[in-house]
């Protein structure tokens, strides 16, 4: 007998084309049934009408601090604003303190997010001991502990050798190695994108060049290795550019964007206040075009939002000495809704498929699909619900995000992992 | 954002009009530098904190001469020897005076943008007094006095602003308010120091590598120090620059007769301008310093009043 039955949604499947309204029944954890005016006596009932039933999203690219930076976000309080920003999988990135670069520490995410995360958390492992881009950390135990790729993620692996062997490792561990692509003698203090803003402003600029650089020496070396390459946090036009010659080329390269390099340019941010500050910064215009195009062309796979919590003094200091990043996990779907769907950029399936078939198949994961009998993750969002982003009300345990007070039109409604509904609008 | 309702933080976001009024008050401030006998009381009873977190000598004595010469009382604190130097945060700091009532802060610090921070932070008003490599409002409206000391007007006159234009705070104040005012701004540097964007700063400013095109038919000539201690490379080669970029003699000829050379100081002799240049009646080096006193006591007057 069913345990929870989810009515009159239109039921939207990336997976399969699925796309109708129908009802999914879901017991021990597990998708029963997808049908039409399905039976379920006893059943709990979620009435979803006019809303979208899609298999659970997921977030390949979420920084959740601990261990090391509790006072900025935990385990438990980042999973809690990942249920509510619709997620039911996070990718946690290692640059914690200390650094995910061995199983113990992977070991500890992974029991910490057993007990205490309501959304599956799945590790990210280090490239380098120390993510300090000399030494390969221990990534076999890592994968044996439940990591599903390797990122020096923060930085990137600067040594070239070092890439080409780590990527050598991780393509025998069949396993994708995530670069964030910066070239630090390019960027070096630099606070914000190198444009007509930067100078204006007298910050330092990041060069879109300190992304392409790296982003053009590791499609190299992934070609020299064969290795499953992705690019994290994707941001310039280029990168974008050598991205889609390198798949044209037939090389494993894949790429991720976040929500706030579609929806933003460095034009658009407020002079100095520290939530428009984050690693890749916003580019200019043409670059957020670029974006927006690549996610309809197919050449961009994911949807990530790189959620970085700070706290609250952290991010209360001038500007160049504020830490990068900025919180995402709740205002994905919202952004993604309003820059991509609702101008008819892409398409609803498109969207849903940016957030699971597409990190799933990143990661050579088998969630990210609705099939009966399959695990019951479900993500419900209603695509023209108004609501209003209130970062005093976020459930993760920071609240640097340029997005406080902004209204939506689409946002999550509830979220099921494993079966259960670990969160729902209120 | 007006002049009178948030302190003053930058050149950029002033209207020509509000630029002009305080133009107007500080010409009328111009003959109090020469009486008996200063003080005025327009500002009896207001209070003034200095708040200097990067070393200056001009600008802090300037101000605070400017706040006596008005009447009102100052207190100037350094970032040596203040609590800033115990690890406390800005904001921290900020508040701390600010809980003391002044009714305005005078401040300068090395990162662009900390008194735009502040002042969305704090409710009294601050007054920029150099911030980072962003923007030096004083410095600009006192050499517009400067120069309106020697011309009619600033409309249609040919300014070159020559040196290490990418670190400075007073080119970029400088090139908002002449534009606003129909000048032909010319920014000329070292291709590593004269970032291609500042194209885009506000209308008619242009951009040269060569220094005898900058200077061909300038009213004025602006000459900026090279801010070592703001360049985190080398950007020139510092055995060539004078030779490439340091004004000389010779250069004034290709100017307009009249010409008049510039400088915010502290000035670098051998080094950016000959000691021949910095010395010769075409310099106001000096006659600047003397305004920066009358254009502060106009912006103190419209800050506080």
């Amino acid at each position: 007998m069913a345990k929870l039955i989810i009515r009159n949604g239109r039921v939207m499947d990336p997976a399969t084309g699925r796309d109708g309204v129908c009802d999914v029944a879901i017991e021990d954890g597990r998708i029963a049934a997808i049908g039409e005016n399905l039976e379920a006596t006893g059943a709990e009932s979620f009435d979803a009408t006019g809303m979208v039933v899609a298999p659970g999203f997921i977030d390949m690219h979420v920084h959740l601090r601990e261990p090391g930076f509790e006072h900025a976000e935990t385990i438990e309080t980042g999973g809690k604003a990942a249920a509510a920003g619709g997620f039911a999988t996070i990718c946690c990135m290692p640059n914690t303190k200390p650094i995910n670069d061995n199983a113990t520490v992977t070991n500890y995410i992974v029991e910490k997010a057993a007990h205490f995360s309501p959304v599956r958390v799945l590790p990210i492992g280090a490239i380098t001991k120390g993510s300090a881009g000399e030494e390969l950390a221990s990534i076999g135990a890592m994968k044996k502990a439940g990591i599903v790729a390797i990122s020096d993620d923060g930085r990137p692996v600067m040594n070239s050798r070092v890439m080409r062997r780590a990527m050598e490792l991780a393509a025998s561990y069949g396993m994708p190695i995530i670069d964030h692509c910066e070239d630090l003698n390019l960027s070096a203090g630099g606070d914000m994108h190198e444009g007509c803003a930067s100078v204006r402003r007298g910050l330092r600029g990041i060069p879109s060049a300190s992304e392409d650089v790296m982003v053009a020496r590791d499609i190299v070396l992934a070609e020299v290795t064969g290795a499953r390459y992705h690019v994290a946090h994707i941001s310039t036009a280029n990168a974008v550019a050598m991205v889609e010659f390198a798949r044209a080329r037939g090389l494993k390269v894949t790429c991720e964007v976040t929500p706030h390099h579609f929806a933003l340019a460095d034009t658009d941010t407020v002079p100095y206040d520290s939530n428009y500050k984050m690693k890749p910064p916003l580019r200019a215009g043409r670059d957020v075009e670029a974006m927006r195009r690549a996610l309809a062309k197919g050449t961009i796979q994911a949807i990530a939002t790189d959620h970085a919590p700070h706290a609250g003094s952290e991010k209360m200091q001038e500007f160049e000495r504020c830490p990068f990043g900025i919180t995402g996990l709740e205002t994905a779907i919202g952004l993604s809704m309003e820059q991509l769907v609702h101008p008819g950029r892409i398409t609803l399936m498109r969207m849903i498929e940016l957030f699971t078939t597409g990190p799933a198949g990143v990661l050579g994961l088998d969630s990210g699909r609705l099939a009966e009998g399959g695990v019951a993750d479900v993500t419900i969002f209603d695509p023209e619900l108004s609501w209003t982003y209130d970062v005093n009300k976020t459930l993760s345990r920071s609240k640097n995000s340029p997005f406080d007070g902004h209204e939506f039109k689409g946002g999550p409604v509830a979220t099921i992992v494993g079966g259960e509904m670990v969160w729902r609008r209120e | 954002m007006a002049v009178s309702d948030k302190g003053l933080l930058g050149i950029e976001e002033l209207s020509r009009e509000e630029i002009e009024a305080i133009l107007e008050r500080a010409k009328h401030f111009q003959p109090v530098q020469h009486q008996a006998v200063k003080k005025l009381e327009i500002l009896r009873g207001k209070m003034i904190v200095n708040l200097f977190f990067e070393s200056s000598t001009r600008t802090r004595t300037s101000f605070e001469i400017a706040a006596k010469r008005m009447g009102a009382d100052t207190v100037s604190i350094s970032a040596s020897g203040s609590s800033v130097s115990k690890g406390e945060s800005l904001v921290d700091t900020l508040n701390t005076l600010a809980a003391m009532r002044p009714d305005a802060i005078v401040m300068r610090h090395a990162a662009s943008g900390a008194p735009h921070f502040l002042a969305r932070h704090l409710p009294i008003p601050i007054i920029n007094a150099g911030d980072g490599t962003h923007e030096h409002p004083t410095q600009a409206l006192l050499d517009a006095l400067t120069i309106l000391d020697k011309r009619p007007s600033l409309e249609g006159l040919r300014v070159a602003i020559i040196g290490d234009i990418a670190h400075s705070r007073v080119a970029r104040s400088n090139a908002h308010l002449l534009s606003k005012f129909g000048v032909e701004v010319v920014l000329c540097g070292p291709s590593t120091l004269l970032p291609r964007e500042l194209e885009h700063l506000a209308p008619n400013v242009h951009l040269t590598w060569d220094m005898n095109e900058a200077i061909t038919d300038a009213d004025v000539i602006m000459m900026l120090r090279v801010q070592l201690e703001r360049q985190h490379e080398v950007l020139f080669p510092a055995s060539e620059y004078f030779r490439f970029y340091g004004l000389a003699q010779e250069h004034i000829d290709r100017a307009k007769p009249d010409v008049i050379v510039m400088h915010p100081g502290p000035i670098n002799r051998g080094r950016e301008l000959s000691s021949e240049v910095a010395d010769s009646q075409s310099s106001v080096i000096l006659n600047q310093v003397e305004n920066g006193v009358a254009v502060r006591m106009a912006v103190l007057e419209r800050v506080l009043n």
